[in-house]
């Protein structure tokens, strides 16, 4: 299946995946009025130093160890992609305590989020590779 | 031939028992008993529902139509009552005898009551492990309620948050002195016990019950509780008896091996009802956490049907909030011994502790800031040496920046 995956060579910093991000996850179909003034909640993070940079998310694992610890029964398996059912989850954050990249974190609401691909929202395919300038995150089969 | 399948309970670990086994054998029949008359739900999920965070639809741990869909046949509301391993079968208490090819005891644990005096002559009193405790208790509270919760581990302080706000008042007691403390140590429980007592709860710490009469509890210390509803929540007990009765080795725990294999033959366990290795500790313990109970009863599953797994790196692992307060444990804390270095950071509304022995970080505990805390859990369970990353920067803030480009290449540029 295709995941997103990091080339951080080429990762310039500049955080545009993580404004993407939260923008095709909001529901707003206007930018502005989805982010301006707003602490954004994006499902992708940069991370790094001032020499290297790379933007994490979901990696989608094979035997995925946040689905097997879910407290809640909120994560699953669909077609490989792992979803959260965020009507079921208590924000316990157990996702969090075992992920070992990172890769979850926590929704504005308190519930546990996470990259879903896109596939749930309007864009149906990764914003955040759709609009990173420099092709540091690619959206491909490996 | 058609193999046949017993899980014993019917719980996160009987759920994963099921999936392992169907991860390999779509055919052989499955049958579970089931003491408990619901289909597996979320079991720490019931101090949610007393808290109106979850509802009684949303607390079932796998869809609708899980059993049908993985052919197994629920027996509920009935028990095992003994195992002939000899003859592979397993007797229930209405008497009818069950043939296995290969079994998983899922029993869990059962609450521990100590005797107090007097106890019998409490009119409410209610333990908090089942679906059933919860609504026995929601049923209970009212709004004039005094709520006495004996026991300030998970379980005691988990009920008192949830019904905190739907009661006159809440009053916890522990004969440990802090709170939490199979988790916290004692700097990091007083943190959580500040925390929890601005939100109008109060402790009786180094304290317990001596005598009970009605709705009065007589302390150790002298002082007196009235109260309407009683909690205990003093500590549970891993449930081993038909394995222990059937001649298999059990400890606090059922013992297990890492493919979750006991002592007698074709007979496997999982779940809260058994002990096995704590790679942390290097020793067995039970590991009663529901990771645990999904990926043991998972393995055994796929064991039971010819399969090869093993589950090999537990530990201990805890995220647990309270009022909006979070905290994240994993591993095992050696503060007495001289060859466990301790780690401290601190600052405003967050305190993070890490414990590292023989090159490896083998437990945290952190309050208030739980940001990607699973690198550190991760750590701990791969057993990575502390020398192979920048530990100082991973401790001040979890980054993959603290790994070798090749870890980083690994885990975000392939499948994983």
């Amino acid at each position: 299946m295709k995941r997103v995956y990091v080339n951080e060579e080429w990762c310039l910093g500049c955080h545009l995946c993580e404004y993407n991000c939260a923008f095709a996850n909001s529901g707003e179909s206007d930018m502005v009025k989805a982010l301006k003034g707003k602490k954004i909640h994006p499902r992708i993070s940069v991370d790094g130093n001032d020499r290297i940079n790379f933007a994490v998310s979901c990696r989608h694992c094979e035997d995925p160890i946040c689905v097997k610890s879910c407290i809640a029964g909120a994560l699953h398996v669909e077609n490989g992609t792992v979803k959260i059912d965020k009507s079921k989850c208590v924000g316990c954050l157990t996702c969090i305590l075992v992920c070992p990249y990172g890769a979850l974190s926590v929704s504005e609401n308190g519930t546990a989020q996470k990259c879903e691909l896109c596939l749930e929202n309007s864009c149906g395919a990764p914003a955040c590779v759709k609009g990173c300038p420099n092709k540091a995150i690619v959206y491909e089969e490996r | 031939m058609m193999k046949r399948y017993v899980v014993i309970g019917n719980g996160v670990a009987a759920a994963g028992c099921i999936e392992g086994i169907r991860a390999v054998d779509g055919k052989g029949s499955i049958t579970v008993i089931s003491e408990e008359s619901h289909p597996v739900y979320c079991r720490p999920l019931i101090s949610y529902y007393l808290e109106g965070k979850t509802e009684l639809g949303k607390i079932g741990y796998r869809e609708n139509g899980f059993y049908e869909k993985n052919g197994v046949k629920v027996i509920y509301g009935k028990k095992a009552v003994k195992i002939d391993a000899d003859a592979h079968t397993v007797l229930t208490d209405e008497g009818k005898t069950i043939k296995y090819d290969s079994m998983c005891v899922a029993t869990g644990s059962s609450p521990f009551l100590p005797k107090f005096e007097g106890i019998e002559s409490v009119p409410k009193r209610f333990s908090f492990m089942t679906l059933d405790d919860a609504l026995a208790l929601d049923e209970a509270v009212t709004r004039e309620s005094k709520v006495l919760i004996v026991g300030a581990g998970l379980i005691g302080l988990k009920c008192a948050e949830g019904l905190n706000g739907r009661v006159a008042s809440i009053t916890v007691c522990d004969l440990a002195d802090r709170i939490l403390s199979s988790i916290f140590d004692v700097e990091t429980a007083a943190v959580m016990q500040k925390h929890i007592e601005k939100n109008g709860i109060s402790f009786m710490l180094s304290d317990t019950v001596e005598r009970f009469d009605g709705g009065r509890a007589y302390m150790k210390s002298g002082a007196i509780v009235d109260f309407d509803i009683l909690v205990t929540a003093v500590g549970v007990r891993a449930n081993t008896s038909l394995v222990s009765e059937a001649g298999g080795t059990v400890g606090r725990g059922i013992s297990v091996e890492d493919d979750m294999k006991t002592s007698l033959p074709d007979i496997y366990a999982a779940g809260d009802c058994t002990e096995g290795m704590d790679i942390s500790l290097g020793k067995k313990r039970v590991l009663a956490l529901l990771p645990n109970a999904y990926m043991q009863g998972k393995c055994a599953g796929e064991n039971m049907a010819g399969g090869s797994a093993r589950y090999s790196n537990a530990i201990p692992m805890n995220s647990i909030g309270f009022f909006g307060l979070h905290a994240m444990t994993a591993g095992s804390y050696f503060p007495d011994d001289q060859e466990c270095a301790v780690y401290k950071y601190g600052g405003d509304g967050y305190i993070k502790k890490f414990f590292v022995k023989n090159g490896v970080l083998c437990g945290y505990i952190l309050i208030g800031d739980v940001d990607k805390a699973g690198i550190y859990t991760s750590l701990i369970r791969e057993r990575t040496p502390v020398d192979s990353v920048d530990l100082k920067l991973l401790m001040e803030h979890p980054t993959f920046s603290a790994f070798s480009q090749s870890t980083r290449r690994k885990n975000f540029g392939g499948v994983i």
